[in-house]
């Protein structure tokens, strides 16, 4: 960013339009990588638009009866049965992670290496925790109350089909997550962000912004879940 | 006239001490140029054959790899459409065409056209070689993906080819792959062919994100100084545009490929009803067909603009070349693409009037259908207004442009017939259809990619194409697309169906059996004339005339390169300094008939040009 001075741009309306009629960059100082997460992440909340749309269609057309989800997603606690006690704390875990990637994303800034790792690393273990919990979740579902995707014992066939394929998807994603997690830990950890040592893979260099860029990728896995948890287990 | 470009000085005049005065500068500099935002980019600069020229990231090569990866799999679809032209004209002549592969071959030739072929053409041939060398680029802006995008495509398109080989064969459900059909056992390849396919599908969606964004972040933050988005060629435009799109509405696609394998796999019922099959009933129940019907053309139509919006861009491009003008209503061009983009989103259910749906809701989507013939033929009304008083260069390009706006025009006026929903129920399923599509987004974008290879060939190699040979080609293509596709609206209003293997003694044979030998014929020559082509592009590789820079005369950047073919880097030690648009062709004043884009307004005081 080398002649641009982002203070000195005109905000607003006006500033936007100037910024569109400009050469050289639209988004003024964004960096590549992060304009290309935004619009990723625009092409796959379109991914999963399609998946829960999908879901509420079918949802609405079925004949049979939809399993009620307070009894299904109960676990018994103290031979009482709490409903969405497990989905309560993973929300709480993953949400709270997403605290804890904006934390990274501070330290990041500020170059405080060993702060932002730490908080990257908890970051990690906090998806970690969420990937675990899901399949605990599933495991339960499967194995204890018979929920498979093409049929259940508690209504219709499509219960299962949707819940496994759009929460499997979405803990896809946050394992991809997870992983990158780790990964950019250990970067961090190293100081690849600060001597500007060379990517493995891209052999290019990096900064910082990389840890922006991971935590927009798990922000939006968060609110993605937040979509998740309204359509199946209020719903 | 002379008048309005007086007028036009004055304001200019205005503007430029304006701007000046904002620059801070004492004198008027009319040469400002903002300077640079970004630091120059980091490039990874291969040493070995493997990494040079396969897994290579220079965006050129790249755009080289998909164009040849998808030519060799449109030659597939030209060879399937032969086999099922064989069937058609002579029915039941060669045993090996017997109902199920007739029906497998239709499947592929329409998934490897439309997909395999158009899509990765044009935003993964072209889209890779043009966007960082108009923008002023030197690479794309995250060059590794950009390379996984391609060998994501090429093992997208190895599933593909791999499904003609397994048991079974491909599938044969149509390329909408419409369920429950798509996965039944009576289906031809309903095992493991439906399955490749929608693997392969999956596959290409994921690399094509990979390149998309590539292209979408290029065009927006990779442009060099003085490239504002109004000074972009309209081919950067299309492209631009095209990718958004895809962007947008492959989602729908990798959506529903993923919930009918596992329909297939796990037998989960997404799209599957109850179904009784020989008095039981399956394991499937409740699910929507309609569903898939509605993400596929989600989809299915944005994909139509996906290929016809590059083409329009490129095709614009190549009239103002060679014609020697600007184009007419730059700006205009420009909304029109970006109008056509946004209203192709509101449009998909036209495609289903027949599949039951409420009157009300195909009212709709008639009138948003119809209403994108709006902006179209403004573009077609631009496109003749600017070979208006051109000084009109009869070469192949150009043939294959005028080419475009013929076969587009007629395929755009029977797209009214249809986009009607009265009109369509009785011409839906028949051959009147195929006419359609065929022309607006088969015959029409492919006249586009001959010019287009036409012209940027001598770019990509430094040679030019043959001449005598294009034109041969041109006519024979042309003349002969016009036989193929002509009769079939006639073969439609008449009522044959599509997708039919055989005739039989239906009321149609009478009229139709010697139409469609002669359809047939027409179509085995200009499946023949594209090996003229093939020879042309294999033989001019060698021989061809040199072209030396800058051969057409272009306006535009990539033509600007140091070196002729561009290398790697596309612009040695400095980055081009752009002051105007790409159009600036025939301008009074000037001493030649063009100015190109690096050309400083100081260089051309007496020309009276247009401030872009």
């Amino acid at each position: 960013m080398s002649d641009l001075n982002l203070d000195k741009l005109p905000g607003g309306f006006k500033g936007m339009s100037e910024d569109i009629g400009s050469d050289q960059t639209t988004f003024k100082g964004v960096n590549w990588g992060k304009a290309m997460m935004w619009i990723f992440l625009l092409s796959d909340t379109f991914v999963f638009s399609c998946f829960l749309v999908a879901y509420m269609k079918v949802r609405a057309s079925v004949v049979e009866p939809w399993p009620y989800p307070s009894e299904v997603f109960a676990l018994e606690m103290f031979g009482v049965p709490v409903p969405l006690l497990l989905i309560a704390i993973m929300t709480f875990v993953l949400i709270t992670s997403s605290g804890t990637m904006a934390l990274a994303v501070k330290y990041g800034y500020e170059k405080n290496r060993k702060m932002c790792g730490w908080f990257v690393l908890l970051t990690a273990i906090g998806g970690l925790t969420f990937v675990g919990m899901q399949a605990f979740e599933w495991s339960k579902l499967i194995f204890h109350d018979g929920v498979r995707p093409w049929g259940n014992p508690f209504g219709a066939e499509q219960f299962g089909a949707f819940f496994f394929m759009i929460t499997g998807f979405h803990g896809t994603h946050v394992s991809i997550g997870v992983i990158f997690l780790f990964i950019f830990a250990r970067k961090v950890f190293r100081g690849d962000f600060d001597t500007g040592r060379r990517g493995y893979f891209t052999t290019m260099k990096s900064d910082y912004v990389a840890i922006e860029i991971l935590g927009l990728y798990w922000h939006f896995v968060d609110l993605v879940w937040v979509f998740i948890f309204a359509f199946f287990y209020l719903w | 006239m002379s008048d309005e470009l007086n007028i036009n000085k004055k304001r200019n005049d205005q503007i430029k001490t304006k701007s000046s005065a904002t620059s801070g500068r004492g004198e008027t500099d009319i040469d400002y140029v903002r300077p640079a935002e970004l630091p120059e980019q980091d490039l990874y600069h291969g040493h070995s054959f493997i990494t040079k020229w396969i897994f290579c990231q220079d965006a050129k090569v790249i755009g080289v790899q998909y164009t040849l990866t998808a030519v060799f799999t449109g030659v597939v679809g030209l060879i399937l459409s032969w086999m099922m032209r064989m069937q058609l004209g002579y029915p039941d002549l060669f045993p090996f065409l017997t109902a199920e592969t007739y029906y497998q071959m239709v499947t592929m030739h329409g998934m490897i056209m439309v997909v395999y072929l158009l899509t990765a053409l044009f935003l993964g041939g072209f889209g890779n070689y043009l966007i960082p060398l108009m923008v002023g680029a030197r690479d794309m802006v995250f060059p590794y993906v950009n390379m996984i995008s391609f060998w994501m495509f090429f093992v997208a398109v190895v599933v593909l080819m791999a499904s003609f080989f397994v048991p079974g064969g491909p599938t044969g459900s149509g390329w909408t792959l419409y369920p429950p059909q798509a996965i039944l056992e009576g289906t031809p390849g309903s095992g493991y062919g439906i399955l490749l396919m929608l693997i392969s599908l999956s596959l290409f969606v994921i690399g094509f994100t990979m390149g998309g964004l590539n292209y979408v972040i290029t065009i927006l933050q990779a442009r060099t100084r003085g490239m504002s988005l109004m000074r972009m060629p309209l081919t950067i435009w299309g492209i631009f545009t095209a990718t958004v799109l895809a962007l947008l509405a492959f989602p729908a696609l990798l959506v529903s490929s993923i919930m009918m394998t596992l329909d297939k796999v796990l037998e989960t019922s997404f799209f599957m009803p109850t179904i009784i099959k020989a008095g039981e009933a399956l394991s499937y129940d409740g699910g929507s067909p309609i569903l898939f019907q509605h993400l596929f053309w989600f989809f299915g139509h944005p994909e139509v603009y996906i290929v016809a919006l590059p083409a329009f861009g490129i095709v614009s491009d190549l009239i103002s070349v060679h014609s020697r003008k600007n184009i007419f209503g730059y700006r205009m061009m420009v909304w029109a693409i970006v109008g056509i983009g946004a209203l192709s989103f509101f449009v998909w259910a036209h495609h289903m009037y027949v599949s039951g749906m409420s009157p009300w809701f195909g009212f709709f989507f008639a009138t948003t259908t119809l209403i994108i013939a709006v902006p179209t033929a403004l573009k077609v009304y631009n496109w003749i207004l600017t070979l208006w008083r051109g000084n009109i260069r009869i070469n192949t390009v150009m043939l294959f442009c005028l080419g475009f706006i013929v076969t587009f025009v007629n395929g755009g006026i029977t797209g009214i017939f249809l986009g009607n929903v009265a009109v369509d129920v009785p011409l839906s399923d028949t051959y009147f259809v195929i006419a359609h599509f065929h022309m607006v987004m088969g015959i029409a974008p492919l006249m586009v990619i001959f010019g287009a290879i036409y012209h940027w060939f001598p770019l990509v190699t430094g040679r030019f194409l043959d001449e005598k040979l294009g034109k041969w080609h041109f006519w024979i293509t042309f003349l002969g697309a016009y036989s193929i596709y002509f009769p079939m609206h006639y073969l439609g209003f008449i009522g044959v169906p599509r997708r039919y293997f055989e005739m039989y003694d239906s009321p149609y044979m009478t009229s139709a059996v010697g139409m469609n030998e002669f359809i047939s014929l027409a179509a085995f020559i200009v499946g023949a004339a594209q090996f003229i082509f093939f020879y042309n592009l294999v033989k001019s590789l060698r021989l061809g005339k040199p072209a030396g820079k800058n051969p057409w005369k272009a306006n535009s950047l990539e033509w600007l390169t140091p070196d002729v073919p561009p290398t790697h880097g596309n612009w040695g030690e400095k980055l081009p300094v752009v002051h105007r648009w790409a159009y600036d062709y025939g301008v009074p004043g000037a001493k030649e008939d063009y100015i190109p884009q690096t050309t400083a307004p100081s260089e051309v005081k007496d020309a009276e040009v247009e401030k872009t």
